[in-house]
């Protein structure tokens, strides 16, 4: 089974909830985590271990000029700008290349082939006995963060049990994270900030076709817009964590509220059996 | 000599515009003749990389020399290595205004990668 946490709004609790999840299930089952926020990665925080690096790249176009004529289709082709003919030579920016291999195609030469370009990796790693860790880290000033994710989420497949930590926000990298699960976590709070990302997260899921399920966090206990939401979308609230201090600490010094606050290893492991039944 | 000027509209009584890639319309002056061809930038909405794009627009039109207000990094890479020179013009005047100051040698060149 394949569960993403994804919220909209960022700062919901989408991390705490995958690392409380995921620590939970690993003290009886073996689980992946792998971390999609490849901008930027935070699960390792709260389970510090050794990890291997894995590169992961991405193909680039390079110019053969032996067979090149200068012709200036690969430039007019790329709505990157990653290609410009310019005078006697064809520039290639592959920081602003998406990989989509077009230039290969209309270059009437055959004069371009795509080589591998680094742009981020994937670091693995064991911190406890049943829980494997995968984070994708996109390299700084890179735009390609889904093929991260792809990477990263390559690595946990073919496992049982994975657990996707998705980015805030809804676009490409969200959505490269949903693509393939089971069942998608939402995590909101109490606040028409969390409602109205929410609401947008919740048409992803729905456009997707992935089940999904709420987790209200920081609850102040004035959640009736929530509960209300979820009603109307028929989403089931899997779970609600109070607004406490004691939570913000345990949270705040990196550490897990289903490890070191009594009762929450019991109320993580039901937001699971809620999720699989 | 191919100049071109970065312009809000076509021909040379429009106005400059101060931005390269996203320029409504590139307007190609040819110094010696003083024939000139405005040519619409279909770079204005594009997502990103105008600036390269821009910079091989001018290449094929022949321009070695580019008048606008600023360049991006990529572009001024592209443009330097298209050897094609860049001149800052500041000022709110129009394409014939920016080619004379131009010509007198009073703009400020911009330094290329």
């Amino acid at each position: 089974m394949k569960i993403a946490i994804a919220s909209g709004k960022g700062g919901t609790g989408k991390s705490t909830v995958a690392a409380n999840l995921a620590y939970t299930i690993a003290r009886s089952r073996d689980v992946v985590l792998v971390d999609c926020d490849v901008e930027e990665p935070n699960l390792h925080l709260f389970f510090p271990a050794p990890a291997v690096d894995v590169p992961v790249t991405t193909p680039v176009p390079e110019i053969d000029p032996d067979r090149c004529t200068l012709c200036g289709e690969c430039g007019r082709f790329c709505r990157f700008g990653a290609l410009a003919v310019v005078k006697d030579c064809v520039l290639t920016f592959p920081h602003l290349c998406h990989s989509c291999g077009g230039c290969t195609l209309v270059c009437p030469q055959g004069a371009i082939r795509e080589v591998p370009r680094t742009i981020g990796r994937v670091a693995c790693s064991r911190p406890l006995p049943r829980l494997v860790l995968v984070s994708g880290i996109l390299n700084e000033g890179e735009v390609q963060a889904p093929a991260v994710i792809r990477a990263a989420k390559m690595f946990a497949e073919g496992h049982p049990l994975i657990l996707y930590d998705a980015s805030p926000g809804i676009a490409c990298p969200v959505i490269e994270t949903l693509e393939g699960s089971d069942f998608c976590l939402l995590v909101t709070e109490s606040t028409p900030f969390g409602l109205h990302d929410l609401r947008l997260a919740v048409e992803v899921a729905e456009t997707l076709g992935i089940p999904a399920g709420i987790v209200i966090n920081r609850s102040d206990g004035e959640d009736a817009a929530t509960v209300a939401f979820a009603q109307e979308h028929n989403l089931p609230i899997l779970m609600t964590i109070p607004f406490s201090r004691e939570i913000a600490a345990v949270q705040n010094r990196g550490g897990l509220i289903g490890r070191d606050l009594p009762g929450w290893e019991e109320r993580f492991m039901d937001l699971f059996t809620g999720v699989s039944p | 000599m191919i100049v071109c000027i970065t312009a809000r509209a076509a021909g040379t009584d429009a106005p400059v515009e101060q931005r390269f890639g996203r320029a409504p319309y590139f307007v190609f002056v040819d110094t010696e003749t003083g024939k000139s061809e405005s040519v619409e930038n279909p770079l204005v909405d594009a997502a990103g990389g105008v600036g390269p794009r821009a910079a091989q627009v001018l290449s094929e039109h022949g321009a070695t020399v580019l008048i606008t207000g600023q360049v991006g990094g990529n572009a001024a890479r592209a443009l330097g290595t298209g050897g094609i020179k860049a001149y800052a013009y500041r000022g709110s005047g129009s394409v014939a205004d920016a080619l004379a100051a131009y010509t007198a040698g009073n703009l400020q060149p911009i330094p290329l990668a």
